[in-house]
């Protein structure tokens, strides 16, 4: 099926989302739809899938023009969605979800499930899906749940599949097998639409690549394009792909956990006895795949969660038992993992926002009365000093995109008083000038003397900020590295390889830092990386 | 995993230059299409009138009976007749007005009542409106902390326990007297709200459950206290009744003995004042605010989310406790069975309709009081009867739950920020 999109414009309010895209899409290719968030990228989707109806332009298939008024129409004509949240009922099984909207009835009138038991087997067969029919989708990891929503897609005879950020919640062997199946779809016939922000995902798989900058098919190029190709044609400028930072210089300890041990609300244990240092100055970085214990290793830093056993001390301060409210006026300034859950109140304004964890303190409140001139004049210097673009301040944080929601959290917790910075994955879903953004602010602190802790399961990330690295694996610190190690070795570690290396269990400061950005990885990993002060994303754009 | 409503990118996306500058035109104009929440609210309350209006003039013996062609004239008749009805007995007459101006002086106006007349029916609404807004206020507070306070009833009960007790028992100078009934009121309302704040708080126990159960639990408190004349039942009576409070203790009228309106209104507005402050201006509500939009955001940036739902519990509970000692205090006098009317379920209505935030219950609670007011009047002069305003009331209220009617209705687009507002539909679900 050959699929064509022709001068599509679609626009919110004064916000134009899509300005005159043309696009095609030819059958058996994977057409790859790249830009940075807010580039109008899921919205040119909504509007192929029918969720929202274009002010202008056609959708073609087969040469002939194509009304989609709802999803229903979209389907019918044969494409599929998998939307970045997926939507399935937990409590009911693989073939109940599948069969939900298209139920079949067998000859007296019951639900047909044998009939769709058989179809999911045997798609999940055809492309190694691995799906099982008869599995609670709760019970599922995230990427089978994601092959769920393939296969729903796929039931309906969808000739056309659209994945929206499909690897945004996958760990990186999920990715790999989510490559495999949509290589599988695309020789079978079927036609993928695969949106991303991330350069090398696309690389990898596109055979065509689109690129969308604000609203407008900015370029088309071959999946050999170069990565600082495609990320200028992103970005709309010239990015440095490239680590620039100066070595560590190294002070005393000031984040020290000692044989810390944190339980779930299982009961499981999540964090096994570990223990690590972070120094003044220096950056230290946690790697490790998802799910291996960070999240509540965090919680349990910041007193969201209890510690079961250990110590934590912050400049030689017990703070094992402290509430997060003193462990915030200890002087820990915190980048929650999931900022809209757990970093922003997504329907306060920027400017609450911006005080939601200093909102009791001097100048911001006296007494119990909020001093709004002071808070406001709060926002107004932080959003300049972090670039936040928004219309007013008094926008609700949640209706900014994620890059800019994230400058939002640093802008307040870097404005505070601080002796650390806790951040956890602190460039999850960001585009290209975001995360360059955020880096920078990172190892400038760093650079101001102040001690880093950053958990990340990019490993690009890792290496483009760690000044050291740990790495951890089910609830353990598998190992310490200096940043200069292979992956294939920080692999192994993640992998929960035992420690060869080093025996000593903290491994020492790089007394030398890798020179000019020889990181073994760091051509590999053209996503993340610092550039240069004066090339952020600066006032060129919409000042 | 739900099913997520297409969201289209969000003008804050990028910021364009032409979205700042605009005229004030250009925005009313927007603002009325996108179907804010403000025109929404007042195209309910047109639907509803309008539908109301139709109820009542095809439920009256007079139009169905009509012979065919009299049949549009005579309801349209009947319709008008109960809203002009409705209009006079709620905020003002003219003909109280003719009156007026047909006595010899003013001094015989004043002295014989007819300037009171002209401001009785305002004088009601406001009486009417009186609890209607402080319980309202009992449910929009704990609303904005992202709890559901359905609990009205009971905390009422609590505050009209303490505020007849006290009224009848004790012997205190006039202002001393209203004062410690007053602060009692709250204190015995606070205490019900404590209850249900602590019980959340501590085992988690659902709001919503615990509300409705103490519900039960107050009205046969209540009504066990009033069993026997060891405990508040009146000396003597038959009835179970206190005894009237002492007259030290009554709230004072404000306009005159002839108008009931009492300072229990002001205490109404003042509260409603006093809530908007908390919520906007203190660190206090910011905290509810928080904990009620996010709350793990709210305790990762080191507020004590329990703290908050205790603490808005107690204020919530207070203030339905002072609806009821303005109910013992400025009208009833006395406490019975049933005292408590229907404030407590009155209470939500009013609070969703003023959208949970302090001003929106205090128009909310000034229309129903006045559609109480007027509704006696209503029956007699269109011969509509009284249920009608109920029914009215249900109307309004479900317009209001339900933007997308509305909006279908009047062809409105949908909201941009579909996940933004809509924030009684969220609240119901929750």
């Amino acid at each position: 099926m050959e699929l064509e999109l022709r001068g599509i414009t679609k626009r919110f309010g004064s916000l134009v989302a899509n300005d005159g895209i043309s696009l095609s899409v030819a059958p058996g290719q994977v057409h790859a739809l790249l830009g940075e968030n807010g580039a109008g990228k899921t919205t040119l989707m909504n509007v192929l899938y029918g969720l929202t109806q274009p002010d202008e332009g056609e959708i073609l298939i087969d040469g002939k023009q194509a009304r989609f008024h709802s999803p229903k129409d979209a389907i019918a004509a044969g494409i599929g969605m998998v939307h970045q949240h997926f939507m399935l009922v937990p409590v009911f099984t693989v073939a109940e979800n599948v069969t939900l909207g298209i139920e079949q009835a067998d000859r007296v009138g019951l639900l047909d499930r044998r009939r769709t038991r058989r179809e999911v087997a045997d798609l999940s067969r055809r492309y190694g899906l691995d799906v099982d029919p008869d599995a609670l989708v709760e019970d599922l990891p995230v990427g089978i749940q994601q092959r769920v929503e393939i296969v729903k897609a796929l039931v309906r005879q969808a000739n056309v599949l659209i994945l929206d950020e499909p690897t945004a919640v996958l760990t990186p062997a999920e990715t790999e097998e989510l490559f495999r199946i949509v290589r599988q779809l695309r020789d079978g016939g079927t036609s993928v639409i695969f949106i991303s922000h991330k350069l090398r995902e696309v690389q990898a798989i596109a055979d065509t690549i689109t690129v969308l900058r604000r609203g407008a098919v900015v370029g088309e190029r071959a999946p050999d394009a170069t990565a600082e190709d495609l990320a200028s044609l992103m970005v709309g400028r010239n990015v440095q792909l490239r680590v620039s930072k100066t070595p560590a210089k190294p002070g005393g300890t000031v984040l020290d956990v000692d044989k810390l041990t944190v339980t779930g609300d299982d009961g499981r244990v999540w964090v096994n006895g570990m223990s690590f240092q972070v120094r003044a100055g220096e950056i230290l970085g946690i790697a490790g795949v998802q799910g291996n214990g960070q999240t509540e290793l965090c919680e349990a830093l910041m007193g969201l969660r209890p510690a079961a056993a250990g110590i934590v001390t912050l400049d030689g301060r017990d703070l094992t038992h402290a509430t997060p409210r003193a462990r915030l006026r200890a002087g820990v300034a915190y980048v929650p993992e999931d900022r809209t859950e757990d970093g922003l109140v997504g329907p306060f304004s920027v400017t609450e926002n911006l005080i939601l964890d200093m909102y009791d303190q001097p100048p911001f409140a006296s007494g119990i009365n909020l001093q709004l001139p002071a808070i406001a004049k709060n926002a107004e210097e932080r959003i300049a000093e972090f670039d936040v673009r928004t219309p007013s301040a008094a926008l609700p944080a949640g209706s900014l995109s994620g890059g800019n929601q994230q400058k939002v959290i640093l802008a307040r917790e870097l404005g505070r008083e601080h002796k650390v910075l806790i951040a956890s994955q602190p460039t999850r879903g960001l585009d290209v000038g975001s995360i360059e953004f955020v880096h920078r602010r990172i190892v400038e602190q760093r650079d101001h003397g102040l001690a880093v802790l950053i958990v990340s399961s990019e490993l690009d990330e890792i290496y483009a900020l760690a000044d050291r690295i740990a790495v951890m694996y089910e609830g353990k610190i598998t190992g310490f590295r200096d940043p200069d190690v292979p992956a294939a070795e920080l692999g192994r570690l993640m992998a929960g390889g035992a420690d060869t290396a080093s025996a000593e269990g903290t491994a020492r400061a790089p007394g030398t830092a890798p020179g000019e950005d020889d990181a073994p990885v760091a051509d590999a990993s053209p996503i993340t990386g610092i550039g240069t002060p004066g090339t952020g994303p600066a006032a060129q754009e919409d000042a | 995993m739900s099913t997520a409503p297409p969201s289209p990118p969000t003008a804050a996306e990028e910021g364009s230059p032409e979205s700042r500058r605009r005229t004030f035109g250009q925005v009313f104009k927007e603002s009325f299409l996108e179907g804010n929440t403000v025109t929404v609210t007042v195209l309910a309350l047109l639907s509803a009138l309008v539908l109301g209006g139709l109820l009542a003039a095809f439920t009256n013996p007079a139009v169905l009976h009509a012979p065919g062609g009299s049949i549009i004239p005579k309801a349209w008749d009947v319709a008008s007749a109960t809203y002009v009805a409705l209009f006079e007995g709620s905020v003002f007459n003219p003909h109280t007005v003719a009156a007026l101006f047909h006595q010899a002086s003013i001094s015989t106006a004043i002295h014989d009542g007819y300037l009171s007349a002209v401001f009785a029916p305002l004088s009601e609404t406001a009486v009417g409106a009186t609890p209607l807004i402080l319980t309202g206020l009992a449910v929009a507070l704990p609303y904005q902390a992202g709890l559901f306070n359905i609990g009205g009833q009971s905390q009422f009960i609590g505050g009209a326990i303490m505020a007849a007790w006290l009224g009848y028992d004790l012997s205190l100078p006039f202002f001393v007297h209203v004062v410690v009934c007053v602060i009692g009121g709250f204190v015995g309302g606070a205490a019900i709200g404590w209850i249900v704040g602590e019980l959340k708080a501590r085992t988690g126990a659902h709001e919503v459950i615990v509300t409705i159960m103490l519900n039960y639990v107050m009205a046969y408190f209540l009504a066990y206290l009033l069993s026997s004349q060891s405990l508040l039942q009146a000396p003597g009576s038959p009835n179970p009744i206190t005894r009237p409070i002492a007259s030290n203790a009554h709230l004072p009228l404000i306009a005159g003995s002839n108008l009931r309106i009492n300072v229990g209104f002001l205490i109404a507005i003042a509260c409603a004042f006093g809530a908007w402050w908390l919520l906007n201006r203190t660190t206090t509500g910011f905290e509810f605010r928080s904990v009620g939009a996010n709350p793990s955001a709210a305790r990762v940036a080191g507020m004590k989310v329990e703290r908050s739902w205790v603490l808005v519990f107690l204020i919530a509970g207070g203030l339905a406790g002072l609806a009821g000692s303005a109910v013992i205090q400025g009208t009833d006098f006395t406490l019975n069975p049933q005292s408590f009317g229907t404030y407590g379920i009155d209470a939500i209505t009013v609070a969703l309709l003023g959208r949970g935030k302090p001003g929106g219950v205090v128009a909310a609670g000034l229309l129903f009081g006045a559609l109480h007011a007027g509704s006696p009047g209503m029956q007699n002069a269109a011969n509509t009867p009284v249920q009608i305003v109920q029914v009215l009331q249900a109307l309004i209220v479900l317009f209001v739950i339900a933007p997308p009617l509305v909006k279908a209705m009047f062809r409105l687009r949908a909201t941009r920020a579909a996940g933004v507002g809509t924030g009684t539909s969220r609240g119901l679900s929750a």
